[in-house]
């Protein structure tokens, strides 16, 4: 691009905006872009407005507390600034992280929830082969046989999936407003468990070896990079062998900055009683 | 048809042709996963060379999933033109590729053999073809598209605007879409993937982007990627959509996986054409990505790369405004690392270019893959010289709903600067008039969404 051009432009627009500013209200110190840049050098989570001449300055705070997207992140030349670009980088390198982590086991024992295990074997096993984390292991299914309520009307089943830190932030806002709610509508939850090593079709062996009318299973999303702790929950009417994706209904995003945790609970359990008043789930549901 | 060969100083004999096309393809965790990879790099090499030889009519002959059980093959049987099958049967798949890459061997001359293939044919030429193949040969083909404007001309990168919310709130998508417009992104479609898949919410979100676009007089398109059942009930309840979106398997048994079959698909194309609001004739949006079909167990033994070029097989008989393969989203089960997902992104949109489908590439990985930002810096560059038809804008690359990443609006607007390509010539124009852009380049006053307020 021609610089000079692009600067003349830039000025004269600058110098527009500031009469019609200088007309309105008391003056906002000009921004230059070098200085923006240099603010907050030292901490990199800190997202100050960069835009240097914005139409609309208040408009823009409102803009960009209205999503967690990175907006209003302003540019050198087409490229983003070098914080915003750094910023990236070091959310990804903390998602990473977040993929090897471990549920905390006090949060399960608090929450009365034993623990068996997929075929999963170990993380790198776990991301190369989903079809082991769709089988519960001989022990667990022998463990899940003894212990668990056999045809129970609504079964609960939590995972780690693929962010542990998903189950710790959210599972115990979910979990105790989910039981109140299937209590609420008269509904009775069989024996709650968790599963180490989980995918989402894990349902459907489960379902073989319980027989639940409906399986509520509170899962670990792959993690993004605004949230590394966010939760979904998959639900199903019958869930057996068999089961395609499109049977199950899904609510993701479960974490305080998307759906909140102690609301997603509650409108499980509204989903459940429509699952089993209609004896259907996913897109035979029609919500 | 000759499945035998022998490979510094070995002799290999493959079973039949769904075995020679699965090892013959470049390494794939997914094909690894299915058990159906070749062994190591001879066997892969044995794979490739009888695969040379083999002719149009060995592959026609020998369905790997025969019409009579699969409604997706019957699909691409129906649309092959006997006359110019009959004309280029015997050549090989070693000739075909060379054929494409001729020098004399132009756009047109690309679109009338292509009538004459089937997607298995498609595979097998690509599964020939090294990264630089799959770029030059792509960029001899043109696909241009109309819904409300047209895209995919010769020159021309658009954009899809994809402003998600993690709960779809109406203000938070307008402020991610006020951004992308402002970096000159939004030309394919204004895209929102939803996180609650009703009519209502769908519909809301129709309303909402068509509002934006009617205030400012936008040329360009919307759409709601919910499930193609939910968006028609939307429809139906008299929602504003000028496209209808769906994601579709290479295969009868993966698309019921999604909940949709041919008949599904039909009923929504006379909806669309009969209750949308684009002007058309290019009025659905299909996204794919290799691997879906194995994720639900509907592979039949086929290798991903052939169930892809079937997808494509299948998204030509609705005529679409846009596809585009969802590269890198499923996961490293199916794509293990950078090299496979460059790799995978190059020949999906080569196989779909080759099926005359306007291809766009969602360039992106999810934080378990073994991948980063800087490995898709690199496709989007392959791809903008291959002449995709379009790529995705996210916000800095970073999708706050889907827990992924994708390119960013900045990078469109780099790759456009770089590889000096243009948006679609409608949007430009209006762009110019926003004050947005000048001589194809973006001005002092982009960048900033507070205009859109």
């Amino acid at each position: 691009m021609n610089s000079s051009i692009q600067l003349e432009l830039f000025v004269n627009r600058v110098m527009e905006e500031l009469e019609k500013k200088l007309s309105e209200s008391p003056r906002e110190p000009m921004i230059d872009h070098s200085s923006t840049e240099t603010v907050h050098a030292s901490d990199p989570d800190v997202v100050t407005v960069k835009v240097p001449q914005p139409k609309w300055k208040e408009g823009l705070t409102e803009l960009i507390e209205s999503t967690p997207a990175r907006i209003g992140v302003w540019r050198t030349g087409t490229r983003p600034l070098t914080k915003e670009m750094l910023k990236f980088r070091c959310d990804h390198a903390a998602a990473i992280d977040s993929i090897y982590g471990e549920v905390n086991a006090n949060l399960l024992d608090r929450l009365g929830l034993f623990a068996v295990e997929t075929r999963y074997g170990n993380t790198e096993n776990y991301l190369k082969r989903p079809d082991m984390g769709r089988i519960v292991t001989e022990a667990g299914v022998a463990t899940l046989r003894q212990a668990c309520k056999p045809k129970p009307q609504v079964q609960i089943v939590v995972s780690d999936g693929l962010s542990a830190n998903a189950i710790d932030s959210n599972l115990s806002d979910v979990y105790p407003s989910l039981l109140d709610s299937v209590d609420a509508y008269g509904l009775t939850a069989g024996t709650p468990f968790f599963v180490k090593g989980g995918r989402v079709a894990v349902m459907d062996h489960i379902g073989e070896l319980l027989e639940p009318e409906v399986l509520v299973l509170l899962i670990g999303e792959r993690p993004g990079l605004v949230s590394s702790k966010s939760m979904s929950a998959y639900m199903c009417y019958r869930p057996r062998n068999g089961t395609v994706e499109s049977d199950r209904t899904v609510i993701s995003n479960i974490h305080p900055g998307g759906t909140p945790p102690v609301e997603a609970g509650a409108y499980i359990g509204t989903l459940v009683l429509k699952m089993l008043e209609r004896k259907a789930s996913g897109i035979h549901l029609d919500v | 048809m000759n499945l035998t060969t022998r490979v510094l100083g070995k002799t290999y004999q493959f079973l039949n042709l769904k075995e020679v096309m699965a090892k013959a393809n470049e390494e794939k965790s997914g094909d690894q996963l299915a058990g159906i990879a070749a062994e190591d790099a001879k066997e892969r090499m044995a794979a490739k060379l009888i695969l040379s030889d083999l002719t149009l009519a060995d592959i026609r002959d020998h369905p790997l999933l025969p019409p009579e059980t699969d409604e997706v093959s019957r699909v691409i049987e129906d649309a092959v033109n006997e006359k110019i099958f009959t004309e280029i049967r015997n050549w090989s798949i070693a000739e075909l590729r060379e054929y494409i890459l001729g020098q004399q061997t132009g756009n047109d001359q690309i679109r009338r053999i292509s009538r004459g293939l089937t997607s298995e044919m498609v595979a097998a030429v690509t599964k020939l073809m090294s990264n630089l193949d799959l770029v030059q040969a792509a960029s001899k083909i043109e696909v241009t598209t109309h819904c409300n404007i047209t895209i995919g001309q010769r020159g021309v990168l658009s954009g899809r605007a994809q402003p998600n919310h993690p709960t779809d709130s109406i203000p938070g998508m307008k402020a991610a879409l006020y951004e992308a417009l402002s970096y000159g992104i939004g030309d394919a479609v204004i895209g929102i993937n939803p996180v609650i898949d009703s009519a209502d919410s769908v519909k809301n979100i129709l309303l909402a982007t068509k509002e934006v676009m009617e205030k400012w007089n936008i040329p360009t398109q919307n759409c709601v990627l919910a499930h193609i059942k939910t968006q028609m009930k939307a429809i139906r309840q008299g929602a504003p959509a000028d496209m209808v979106f769906q994601s579709l398997a290479g295969t009868e048994a993966g698309n019921k996986a999604f909940g949709i079959d041919v008949a599904l698909l039909d009923e929504a194309n006379d909806l669309v054409r009969r209750e949308g609001t684009g002007t058309g004739p290019n009025l659905w949006y299909f996204e794919t990505g290799q691997g879906s079909e194995l994720s639900a167990e509907a592979h039949h033994g086929i290798d991903q790369v052939t169930l892809e070029a079937r997808c494509y097989g299948l998204a030509r008989k609705y005529k679409p405004f846009i596809v585009n393969t969802v590269v890198g989203f499923i996961g490293p089960e199916y794509l293990y690392d950078s090299k496979q997902v460059i790799r995978a992104g190059l020949e999906d949109h080569f196989m779909g270019k080759l099926q005359q489908l306007p291809m766009g590439v969602d360039v992106c990985y999810t934080n378990h893959m073994k991948a980063d930002q800087n490995d898709m810096d690199n496709l989007a560059v392959l791809l903008s010289a291959a002449g995709v038809n379009y790529l995705i804008g996210v916000a800095m690359a970073d999708d706050c709903m889907l827990n992924y990443q994708s390119t960013s609006y900045h990078d469109i607007a780099t790759l456009r600067e770089t590889m000096r390509l243009r948006p679609a010539t409608e949007f430009e124009i209006w762009l110019n008039r926003m004050g947005i852009m000048e001589n194809g380049r973006l001005t002092p006053m982009a960048g900033d969404p507070t205009m859109f307020m």
